[in-house]
């Protein structure tokens, strides 16, 4: 059963994810679309940058700072989420979007749940691999809860009291 | 006060509908426990010793008559009649169930109250000065400032799993501060700079619990349409570094004392500069349009101390001294803010029935042109009364049990729920209250003592605020039995200072003679007109210690 959501449709994901390796700068990469952990990336990406089909994750107490530069080169960045009560990733996607003004497929990845997608939604994420034992149908609800909202975010780069009629 | 606008009341509705749809899956097994529990939490859902608790929010203490019947009505109808007036200007409900929450959250949202965010490691209820806008104190009224971070903080998306919950205070009174400032993650000063500028002094890292902490100044002056963004990187900067390994250190506090204020401040200052003049900077026209919520009622125009008044305070002393203590001065002539007291013996403090609630909602209408503020002393406030009518409101509040004319004295006890409602608690906090107030129930002493805040917390929690009483009292566990340890010398105004351990712990039977035994160093030691902090501040703790444990 496919339980990714990318942009609100739900697909079967094409992605590998790559755990993170001790020896990073050793790490094989496979042939493929794979996901690589950031710190993977950092130490090999002289070598990685020719790749069409590779994307970076990173872990809740990385920093997106240390992607800066490849922001623009990059196809897709993932956030993990180790719990969901961990909310250091809806920091890191805003920075990633709003301060380096990445264009790609944002994706929340790990303990990623319906009641989280409005918030994550609100803070740059469009791809979302929901938490393997839950269905991205249900899940596509958690898209829309709110009609309207307050603070400017992402999604809404406007607060509401500058739109209120 | 401010009144919802369709945006307001669809954000508000749209979560009543998210919660009855969490609560649904819950009951059909689709939510855990553990995923059930923050969303829960962030409706203000408690499950506690007893029963379920929830905790409603009342923004920065305003409520109008409506929304006072309203809790009237749900307090009948789903609890058992009663309900708890909270030290952070919240109301509790003691007794709902689960499933009826949402229910209750719709019936509350009709009447613009929510339990939006009163719970749980997320943004809490913004909580002010309960004299805002009509004393004669304050620089400006800091409501509306309270109202623009209310929104603000309502589902911030960024912003609703932090390490820790996060408390934000404001006061604009330069001399006084009802609002405890100085001991909440974000304390607001209003303030005018050199060229006569409207802004802010930004305090950080204050708190009560396990590690009582005085917050920084990290900025001497913000302007003031620079609020929200500079919230946002506070904000921004505990989310991304705030600890989350370990709950007892997770606060803002442990945070800032590990960066130093001075290293916090800069990298404060760093996230901000980016976006400093992003959209969230706030426009003339959004502070416009949320003042003109809060503008003057209409005001007779009428003489201070009128004739009626000064023949009844001549005349009847228990008048008088319900006047002296628990009426303030008013901004307007002829105005007087009265507070009401919710500290009947014999009652939990902040505890009100059905049938008080519709009393204070009558009140209100009839005195106070339908609005009142609750206090995080747990008491209730009329803003606006006529002084001309303040003897028939003092005639008719006595029966009603809210005119104890104990305001800020030994016997206006701050108290926490404690072990007879909270699965937190150590130890059991009303029965220490109880006792105190049968033991100093003679008025005269209790005003020869003066201005003296005694608060009582049953565990490190500190719901209570024991730290900063002059006199405060720690519910603490020894194998399995309940003790009090006192501290002496906390304050919470504008000289706040966290309040020092007298010394090993005591029974509660031993609680009223301890007591008695300080306040007797401090008689024995006062200088004409000392007040208890003051007298404690230049003698120090040793004459106590030696009074106490001799």
């Amino acid at each position: 059963m496919p339980n990714m959501i990318l942009d609100g449709n739900i697909l079967d994901d094409q992605w590998v994810y790559l755990e993170k390796s001790d020896t990073p700068a050793q790490q094989e990469i496979p042939d493929g679309s794979v996901i690589v952990p950031l710190k993977t990336w950092l130490a090999q990406k002289e070598t990685l940058a020719t790749r069409q089909d590779l994307g970076v994750w990173l872990d809740s107490d990385e920093e997106p700072e240390d992607l800066a530069d490849d922001i623009a080169s990059l196809k897709l960045i993932a956030v993990n989420f180790p719990k969901f009560a961990d909310g250091r990733g809806y920091s890191i996607a805003r920075l990633i979007r709003e301060r380096y003004g990445f264009k790609g497929e944002l994706r929340a990845i790990g303990d990623v749940l319906l009641d989280q997608l409005f918030y994550m939604k609100r803070c740059g994420f469009n791809g979302f691999a929901l938490r393997a034992d839950r269905s991205a149908e249900k899940a596509l609800a958690g898209l829309t809860t709110f009609s309207e909202v307050y603070q400017a975010g992402t999604d809404q780069p406007l607060p509401l009291f500058r739109r209120r009629a | 006060m401010y009144k919802y606008d369709d945006y307001d009341h669809q954000i508000i509705r749209d979560r009543v509908n998210q919660f009855q749809d969490q609560t649904n899956r819950y009951f059909a097994g689709e939510l855990s426990e553990e995923e059930y529990l923050p969303l829960r939490l962030q409706n203000g859902l408690y499950v506690q010793r007893l029963a379920p608790m929830l905790r409603i929010c009342i923004p920065y203490g305003m409520l109008s008559s409506t929304q006072l019947r309203r809790l009237a009505t749900v307090t009948r109808d789903y609890d058992k009649g009663y309900a708890h007036f909270t030290t952070r200007q919240n109301v509790q409900l003691n007794w709902p169930t689960i499933e009826d929450s949402p229910k209750i959250l719709a019936e509350l949202a009709e009447v613009e109250l929510h339990a939006v965010q009163t719970s749980g490691n997320c943004i809490r209820n913004t909580t002010t000065d309960q004299y805002a806008g009509v004393t004669a104190e304050e620089l400006v009224d800091p409501r509306p400032y309270c109202e623009i971070i209310r929104q603000w903080s309502t589902f911030h998306p960024e912003f609703a799993f932090l390490p820790r919950k996060f408390k934000i205070a404001v006061n604009a009174c330069p001399d006084s501060d009802r609002a405890a400032i100085h001991v909440h993650d974000i304390g607001l000063q209003i303030v005018t700079n050199s060229d006569g500028k409207l802004g802010y002094k930004v305090l950080v890292g204050g708190g009560l619990g396990r590690t009582p902490m005085i917050g920084s100044v990290i900025r001497e002056f913000l302007p003031e349409h620079d609020l929200l963004t500079y919230l946002d990187a506070i904000l921004r900067v505990y989310n991304r570094y705030g600890r989350r390994d370990n709950k007892y250190k997770a606060r803002i506090k442990i945070l800032v004392k590990a960066m130093t204020p001075e290293g916090f401040a800069e990298k404060v200052e760093a996230e901000w500069q980016h976006i400093k003049d992003g959209p969230s900077k706030l426009t003339d026209a959004e502070i416009t349009r949320i003042k003109s919520h809060f503008t003057d009622p209409a005001y007779k125009e009428l003489n201070d101390q009128p004739e009626e008044l000064s023949a009844k305070l001549a005349e009847n002393k228990f008048f008088s001294n319900w006047h002296k203590r628990n009426v303030a001065p008013h901004k307007k002539s002829g105005y007087a803010i009265v507070n009401l007291t919710l500290k009947t013996l014999g009652i939990p403090p902040g505890n009100v029935t059905d049938k008080q609630l519709e009393q204070l909602a009558q009140l209100a209408d009839e005195y106070s042109f339908g609005e009142l503020r609750v206090t995080h002393e747990q008491n209730v406030v009329l803003g606006d009364v006529e002084q001309n009518r303040l003897f028939e409101l003092w005639e008719a509040i006595k029966p009603l049990g809210f005119a104890t004319p104990n305001l800020g004295t030994l016997t206006d006890i701050i108290c926490c729920p404690g072990g007879d409602y909270c699965s937190l608690a150590n130890a059991k906090s009303i029965p220490v209250a109880e006792a105190l107030q049968s033991k100093f129930d003679d008025l005269d002493y209790v005003y020869d003592l003066g201005d003296l805040d005694l608060n009582i917390s049953g565990c490190m929690n500190a719901c209570g605020h024991h730290h900063v009483g002059n006199i405060g009292v720690l519910g603490v566990d020894k194998k399995g039995e309940e003790w009090y340890q006192i501290s002496l010398g906390g304050a919470s105004g504008q000289d706040a200072s966290i309040g020092q351990i007298l010394g090993p712990s005591f029974a509660r039977e031993q609680m009223p003679d301890v007591i008695e035994k300080i306040l007797q160093v401090y008689v024995d030691k006062r200088s004409d007109e000392e007040l208890f902090i003051d007298t404690f501040r230049r003698i120090g703790i040793t004459p106590f210690k030696e009074r106490v444990y001799a």
